[in-house]
């Protein structure tokens, strides 16, 4: 059954990305544009789910990942101008280390303390880059010399092509058994512990593993974008939006948080006409999924099958 | 066997939670091939033991060897890998993943490295899921399991880890009597495989036929030791069980008879999940009269008040006076005048004891409120004393006095008394039990007191109930109890 649901479930994978893939044929420049960025944010909700679905752990500020591996990235390709590779790996690299700085100490907290002290560190950020404006762009933001592509199918491809890539590895890994003892973990430490894992190591490889794909996506997205500002990077409203999306689509589903993004992105774009009441039917609509299906979109679907 | 040297060591453990001495220097080997049973009513700290071997709290002093290696103070993942297992009573599997998935994480290694589990990881899941009788459910998911096959896999993920020495929290909770024999053979089959064995739980009785030996805790310490009969016969085990002879109960006038039932409870069942509870549970209590439930840790007393006060779901019917309190929130209920008065005391640890009363005295005008509060200090004078003092810091004995003036506070039609005896020294149960009386003759109140302990329940009572196994087996007055009763209750 489970083998069935799981070829299932690769069988629509490969559909779904294929005609992702052949999108460009028939999108406008505009909509391919609203769908890069939705890519992106994908990559932000499947690395968030990683850590609240899996290690149990709620991370409320995904941005500070994020916002390290963007602004890094921004910041050395200002100064230094290497290739963008190499600003995306540093990107990366500040990314994993400011996280395990964060969540070394902060695992040691019990219960809701966790959560409160990525919160703080996003806001902690976010005053950092306003101080230090002489580097950072302050609240302006910073342009970054180069971008990764001028053409508006090329950049649609590498964020699809990152997203695909992310979304194998991510979702690999949380079936593998390194994510059966992250689930034992997330779950209940206590038993964890007593069946002879090291709770507090398997969950710091986790948040380094959310902390990198993070990382690498911030410092992508700044590259498509040409700029790296708080208002998109870093703010808390864009951390909650990460936060919904992956509880949309489906908490410990991996794949539901990148469907939970895009459909987020997407939705929030068509309902623009709306005005002021885009964001709010949105949310709307975010609230009541949570309230009534509260294992996701995708996750209410894999919940119908293990019933049977 | 008694030639091996022991598997397990623990000399002198001690452990504090603040003020209170949870475990005071304990100490007993087990040798390869045994079976010990850490017996002890509700607060006497042999979870506590439980947990300080297993590494999950650290003792303040003494030494848990195992197979000779000293393990305090390391965290419980290195102990678990050095040979200790667990079997917890209550544990939360992976619902998303199979029966057979979730014995295979008891056979993984601890590495950050190993993404696919080795070749043999799936035969020898497979193997111990058949061996604990799962054989035809492994590939179901946990949550359409019912509850025995659940300790079943509990069991095979402890078989599956090959400890040295295994623990077993309550080994026969919730499991019916034909249960009850598989999971006997199941530890039997530890013992046949030459694995140290400790099982935790309530009473002797229900572990009497598996120990080798039995170790009885009270209070933290040990109270005896020796095989299953010999602590039965035990003095002092008896006298913690049942609070001494069963002679001296006095015999009450009973005015309540001609009085109209204040609570009728009818047919009442709870299940926990897949655990049966309560089944078919009838009792009444009339205005005015004191009833006496009284039951071992585990027959179900703290499901009858909490159904009764709306705190869990049940079927069946009760009602209260006039009104039938099913559909009512637990907020609604305590306002009607059924005042609790739990187990666990449920105090606000960091208020002090006049905060702790004030809140209970919430509903009340300021003039009736001092009212109260006048009358509680005569009937517990050490409150009177204590009132700036902390919650937390107070000795056990007067938490458990506070918890019952909070609940008289609320001038209750109906006080419910769960386990008020629990971890109490004897001096201090003779000072609640004078209280008690003092209460009976000083105003109108219906008590409904749940306990163990017989001595405490049945010299108020006017009427006692007997629960055992979720259900009412005796009912009558406390004379023909003791007469009926006395010797089979333990």
């Amino acid at each position: 059954m489970a083998r069935l649901l799981r070829s299932r479930l690769l069988w629509a994978a490969v559909i779904l990305v294929a005609l992702a893939a052949l999108m460009p044929l028939w999108l406008s420049a505009y909509m391919l544009a609203i769908l890069t960025g939705a890519y992106y944010f994908g990559v932000f909700a499947m690395s968030w789910d990683l850590l609240f679905g899996f290690a149990g752990e709620v991370n409320f500020g995904p941005t500070f990942l994020i916002g390290l591996g963007a602004y890094t990235a921004a910041m050395v390709d200002n100064a230094w101008g290497p290739p963008i590779p190499v600003c995306v790996a540093a990107g990366a690299v500040v990314a994993v280390v400011g996280g395990l700085l964060l969540a070394v100490p902060a695992l040691k907290l019990r219960g809701p303390y966790f959560g409160l002290v990525t919160l703080v560190a996003v806001l902690l950020l976010q005053n950092a880059i306003v101080i230090f404006a002489g580097v950072t762009g302050g609240e302006i933001g910073m342009t970054v010399t180069d971008v990764l592509s001028i053409d508006a199918d090329v950049n649609y491809w590498y964020a699809l092509a990152f997203l695909v890539a992310s979304a194998i590895i991510l979702y690999g890994l949380s079936r593998s058994a390194i994510g059966l003892i992250l689930q034992a973990s997330g779950q209940d430490a206590v038993e964890a512990q007593a069946l002879g894992f090291n709770v507090t190591k398997h969950k710091l490889a986790a948040f380094s593993i959310s902390a990198l794909f993070s990382g690498v996506a911030g410092a992508m997205l700044i590259f498509y974008m040409g700029t790296a500002s708080v208002d998109t990077v870093i703010d808390i409203s864009i951390g909650v939006q990460v936060i919904i999306a992956a509880v949309l689509g489906g908490r410990r589903t991996i794949l539901g948080a990148a469907l939970g993004a895009v459909l987020l992105i997407v939705a929030t774009e068509f309902l623009r006409p709306l005005g002021q009441l885009n964001t709010f039917v949105v949310a709307a609509v975010a609230l009541a999924v949570i309230l009534f299906f509260p294992d996701g979109l995708l996750g209410h679907v894999l919940r119908a099958g293990e019933r049977e | 066997m008694s030639n091996n040297p022991p598997y397990l060591e623990v000399r002198g453990l001690v452990k504090r939670f603040g003020g209170l001495v949870a475990v005071n220097d304990v100490g007993f080997d087990i040798r390869p091939g045994e079976i010990l049973g850490l017996i002890g009513p509700n607060g006497s700290g042999k979870s506590t033991v439980m947990k300080l071997i297993m590494g999950i709290e650290r003792p303040n002093a003494g030494s848990v060897k195992v197979k000779g290696v000293e393990m305090v103070g390391w965290p419980s993942h290195r102990i678990a890998r050095a040979g200790v297992g667990l079997v917890f009573q209550h544990s939360r599997p992976l619902h998303r993943q199979t029966v057979l998935e979730n014995i295979k994480l008891a056979l993984l290694p601890d590495s950050l490295l190993r993404l696919a589990a080795e070749s043999h990881v799936d035969g020898r899941a497979r193997e111990i899921a058949r061996s604990v009788g799962l054989g035809d459910v492994m590939q179901r998911h946990p949550s359409t399991l019912p509850f025995a096959d659940l300790r079943r896999m509990e069991m095979a993920k402890a078989i599956a880890r090959d400890p040295a020495v295994v623990l077993i929290d309550e080994p026969f909770a919730g499991l019916t009597a034909a249960e009850v024999g598989v999971f006997s053979e199941l530890i039997r089959g530890f013992r046949a495989a030459g694995h140290a064995v400790l099982l935790v739980d309530h009473n002797v009785k229900s572990v009497a036929a598996l120990v080798d030996r039995v170790f009885a805790m009270y209070l933290g310490q040990r109270v005896a030791e020796g095989t299953a009969d010999e602590v039965m016969r035990n003095e002092t085990v008896r006298r913690v069980y049942l609070g001494g002879s069963l002679t001296a109960v006095e015999r009450r006038a009973s005015a309540a008879k001609a009085k109209p039932p204040l609570l009728r409870v009818g047919d009442l069942s709870v299940l926990y999940g897949k655990a049966q509870a309560l089944e078919k549970v009838s009792l009444e209590v009339r205005e005015g009269e004191f009833v006496s439930v009284v039951g071992l840790n585990g027959a179900g007393k703290t499901t009858l008040f909490n159904a009764i006060s709306g705190l869990v779901p049940y079927s069946g019917s009760i009602r209260f006076g006039e009104h039938d309190l099913r559909g009512m929130t637990a907020g609604a209920i305590a306002r009607g005048g059924i005042a609790q008065c739990p187990e666990t005391r449920e105090l606000f640890g960091d208020m002090s004891v006049r905060e702790n009363l004030d809140l209970g005295g919430q509903h009340l005008s300021a003039a009736s409120r001092a009212k109260q509060l006048a009358w509680l200090f005569e009937l517990f004078p050490i409150l009177q004393s204590r009132q700036a003092q902390t919650a937390r810091t107070l000795s056990g004995g007067e938490q458990q006095m506070l918890a019952i003036g909070r609940a008289l506070m609320m001038q209750p039609k109906l006080l419910i008394l769960d386990e008020p005896t629990l971890g109490l020294a004897p001096v201090i149960l003779e000072q609640l039990s004078k209280a008690l009386e003092r209460l009976r003759q000083t105003t109108p109140i219906t008590v409904l007191l749940g306990e163990q302990n017989v001595i405490f329940a049945l010299p108020h009572a006017d009427r006692v109930y007997l629960l055992e196994h979720a259900r009412i087996v005796w009912e009558g007055d406390p004379p023909s109890f003791a007469a009926q009763m006395g010797e089979g209750y333990l």
